[in-house]
């Protein structure tokens, strides 16, 4: 396996317009239904990298640990205009958790 | 501990020896996957932690702007600002064998249409500058961005892996080899047991006949 993968930003309209720019594909979505249906689409859509908001990761924690597995596509969240809810750092901390069975960092 | 049940005979002591060798031989080896795997995990979820604040800190600051942009601007103007991009991002995934963990290697192919000099896919004209710095700030984290993404989900697969080994060497250790190791004792002390009245039951015999 070794050919080109697509990236895309998953995320309420606001947060995630900016990275259209960019060449990246981008998915606005509203709600976690919303969310379960297109991550699941485009994860299955030769894409490898997707980059999604916290606020609309914690609505679907279900959907996201799925792919936590699986080499592709990675899973990445990212703090929203918002703000951060330090879930990606907290996910961070688990693995450490996970690992090392206590957190040394 | 448990001993095993099985019959206390010199074949099953042959083959637990063997069994206890094996298990003595595969535990070292994964005790070693163990410790380095550990090694480079840690070494990684360091990178991890550095990359995810900046990039965190760095995204807010180009949202901030964003939603300044946003603000001075209609939605239907910046909409069509950014509706047809300039750069295109693809990524090259292979994998990588990391002590038997694949981890992804990312590739990032970035390309720019035309001319090079810009990175903004609107002319300047009906586009504040708000919006001129978040997609300027935007455009320099991505490699970061990038990045993260690529160590994350190595640092992910590799805590699995690390889990399941740890699992591994512990029930070898505190559950196969102590138990394999009593069970061939107890053979042991049950065939010198038997030696020993055998040895008896001769010399009996013997002064039975010789009265």
């Amino acid at each position: 396996m070794n050919y080109m993968f697509k990236i895309a930003v998953v995320g309420d309209k606001d947060s995630v317009l900016a990275f259209k720019a960019l060449g990246v594909d981008v998915f606005t979505v509203f709600d976690g239904d919303e969310a379960r249906r297109t991550v699941d689409t485009i994860a299955r859509n030769n894409y490898g990298i997707i980059f999604i908001t916290e606020q609309i990761a914690s609505l679907i924690p279900d959907t996201i640990a799925r792919y936590d597995n699986e080499i592709i596509p990675a899973v990445i969240l990212i703090p929203s205009n918002q703000g951060t809810l330090n879930i990606g750092m907290s996910r961070i901390n688990e693995n450490v958790e996970k690992a090392v069975g206590t957190n040394i960092l | 501990m448990a001993k095993l049940n099985v019959n206390p005979t010199r074949m099953w002591l042959t083959t637990l020896k063997a069994r206890l060798k094996t298990a003595k031989r595969g535990h070292k080896l994964l005790k070693d996957k163990q410790d380095e795997l550990m090694r480079r995990f840690i070494e990684l979820i360091k990178k991890n932690k550095q990359l995810r604040l900046d990039v965190e800190q760095e995204l807010q600051a180009s949202f901030k702007e964003f939603l300044l942009a946003s603000a001075v601007m209609t939605p239907e103007m910046m909409e069509e600002a950014v509706a047809i991009p300039k750069e295109t991002i693809t990524v090259d995934i292979k994998k990588k064998n990391v002590m038997s963990v694949y981890v992804p290697v990312m590739n990032f192919k970035r390309k720019l249409e035309d001319d090079e000099g810009s990175i903004y896919p609107y002319g300047f004209a009906q586009t504040s500058s708000e919006l001129d710095d978040a997609i300027s700030k935007l455009y320099s984290i991505m490699p970061k961005l990038l990045e993260l993404a690529e160590v994350e989900k190595a640092c992910q697969l590799m805590a699995d892996e690390i889990e399941k080994t740890r699992r591994r060497v512990n029930a070898l250790e505190y559950r196969t080899i102590p138990d394999l190791e009593e069970t061939i004792r107890f053979i042991r002390m049950k065939l010198d047991e038997n030696e020993r009245s055998t040895i008896t039951r001769l010399m009996k015999v013997k002064d039975i006949i010789n009265k």
